[in-house]
């Protein structure tokens, strides 16, 4: 076994059994701390495929920004254990289905889009990848990016004007 | 011979990542004395000076005590992240040091050739940034798993602190990083270089290859940010006495605490050094190159520095002021000798030689702020992040772009 692929293995495992460590523990802050887990171990696979810049991007925004909003107001609301209701209908007899069939979705599209190339940002080797994803960035995907910037900004201002409202 | 020469690209960061954490734990014990001595001295005092000649040995002292002291848990605290919070934060302070060079040479042991860092990325300072990013958890768990309101009181300012004061540092870092187009720590202390321009080529001056900005916006932010990002006074508030007994690490006690209290001397370090490297120059010069007597300037201080540990040192009637420090002394003037001796050795040591100088610098002033500032309330400390120092670190991100448009060749 080579090494990038032992890695992969590794880093693989890590973010599966942090994902699996989310859903079944019964406190929030657990649960966000594995989510945590889960952010490093994405971070270390960019860093795998040579994506040095999104890397530390996905460590500082998710890592860092949102799961720190995610653990303060765990820790501010000081929320409990979660109490096990009843599983929904929908859940009981749907899920096990639902669940096999997004699987096989994922496995067919993985299996068939196994020969297509990674775009240019990610080639580009590790020297240029920053300066080439930001050439992407602002040139050929310039209107979605700030698309995006947009929505983020009006989900700001909802965020801001439902607070506002409570008083 | 042979394996290591097969195996040096393996031994040999090992051994680099060896000896800088035995030096950054050895500069964190004596920064804790310098700080004692230094604020004693500012408020009149002696500060330690029973332990050792000059209290030198007091750093050890409280290593020892910290080994032996008992370290209860508290009640209903949970246990794996009560244990997980001081590691995280001692690790994440002390990795983030691997992203720093400390000089410009280059070195080739065993076949392998190696610079003066651990590794050199081409993104260092995002890595920094993002190792930094990770250090409020440990903070903030430790405050949530103690079980105890100050503690929890503790980690909730300090996690808001960090997330306010980490947007407008970040920021203020984008002048410079606009200025180098280079991320890497590497990259922006060589844009920072002119021949025989001597300091003004800084980031601070602002005559560099760049497009002549200065940069004092960016470093004012950056500095009073980074501050508050190493919960240091006047923005220590997630440990305030007066308030919160003694914050998040309130039920901490032992080595665990002695964890947490080194993690913030090494983030200190860490900050310094950024700061350096930053706007500063690094390693540069502050004098023109043509000066060449200059390189002399370690041999200058080391020597009669190592004169006078040896003359204070024989005054002393105890074994470790009679042979230790006299040792020392010798090893320090003998140091400086060899400098002024060796002209490669000479050349090498030059870059260390003002990074250090430069980093300790930026540290008596962490604790001369320390030994005058009083502490600022909460409410002043969340409006002054938010509505100063962040706009003015945007507009500093706005004078500088605007400038390099303006001169920008076309």
């Amino acid at each position: 076994m080579t090494g990038p692929i032992f890695i992969f293995l590794v880093l693989a495992a890590v973010a599966i059994a942090g994902a699996v460590s989310l859903i079944l523990h019964r406190h929030p802050i657990h649960s966000a701390l594995s989510l945590i887990v889960v952010m490093v171990a994405l971070a270390g696979l960019y860093l795998l495929m040579g994506a040095e810049f999104v890397a530390a991007v996905q460590l500082i925004v998710y890592g860092g920004a949102i799961m720190v909003l995610f653990v303060f107001v765990i820790m501010l609301l000081n929320a409990g254990e979660e109490e096990r209701t009843n599983f929904s209908t929908l859940a009981t007899y749907g899920g096990v289905p639902l669940a096999l069939g997004v699987a096989g979705l994922i496995a067919a599209a993985l299996s068939r889009a196994g020969t297509e190339t990674l775009p240019a940002a990610a080639q580009g080797g590790a020297v240029s990848s920053t300066r080439s994803l930001s050439m992407l960035l602002f040139s050929e995907f310039v209107y979605p990016f700030e698309l995006t910037s947009f929505l983020i900004l009006v989900a700001i201002l909802g965020a801001i004007v439902l607070a506002q409202r409570e008083n | 011979m042979e394996f290591l020469y097969k195996y040096a690209f393996i031994i040999v960061p090992v051994i680099k990542v060896a000896i800088l954490v035995f030096i950054v734990l050895t500069v964190d014990a004596y920064l804790t004395w310098l700080e004692r001595k230094v604020i004693a001295h500012i408020q009149a005092r002696w500060g330690p000076h029973r332990v050792g000649p000059h209290g030198l040995l007091q750093p050890l002292a409280d290593g020892i005590k910290f080994v032996f002291k008992e370290d209860p848990i508290p009640a209903g605290a949970d246990r794996v992240l009560y244990f997980l919070a001081p590691f995280l934060t001692l690790v994440l302070a002390v990795t983030s040091l691997g992203v720093i060079p400390f000089g410009p040479g280059k070195f080739t042991i065993w076949g392998y050739t190696t610079t003066l860092s651990i590794v050199d990325l081409n993104i260092s300072l995002l890595a920094l940034f993002a190792i930094t990013a990770l250090g409020v958890y440990g903070i903030a768990l430790a405050g949530w798993a103690s079980n105890s309101k100050y503690s929890l009181f503790g980690g909730l300012r300090s996690s808001a602190q960090m997330i306010s004061y980490e947007l407008a540092l970040t920021l203020s870092v984008v002048g410079v990083l606009l200025l180098a187009g280079d991320l890497s720590l590497r990259g922006i202390v060589d844009q920072q270089y002119i021949p025989n321009l001597g300091f003004l080529s800084w980031n601070i001056a602002g005559f560099g290859k760049g497009y002549g900005v200065t940069q004092i916006l960016g470093f004012a932010c950056f500095f009073i940010a980074a501050i508050a990002e190493t919960n240091r006074v006047p923005f220590d508030l997630p440990e305030a006495e007066s308030e919160l007994v003694a914050g998040f690490h309130t039920e901490y006690a032992s080595m665990k605490f002695a964890m947490f209290f080194i993690a913030e001397y090494t983030s200190m370090i860490v900050v310094s050094c950024l700061g350096t490297i930053l706007f500063f120059g690094g390693w540069l010069s502050p004098f023109p190159d043509s000066w060449t007597f200059t390189h002399y300037l370690p041999s200058l201080l080391l020597i009669p520095f190592g004169l006078w540990v040896i003359f204070d040192g024989m005054r002393y009637e105890t074994i470790f002021g009679r042979i230790i420090l006299p040792g020392l002394g010798i090893a320090i003037a003998g140091l400086g000798i060899a400098l002024a001796v060796f002209r490669p050795l000479n050349d090498f040591a030059q870059g260390p030689f003002w990074l250090i100088s430069k980093v300790l610098l930026s540290l008596l002033i962490y604790i001369w702020l320390r030994g005058t500032l009083p502490r600022l309330r909460y409410d002043q400390l969340m409006g002054f992040g938010w509505k100063v120092l962040l706009p003015v670190s945007i507009a500093n991100v706005v004078i500088t772009s605007a400038v390099m448009f303006w001169r920008m060749p076309r």
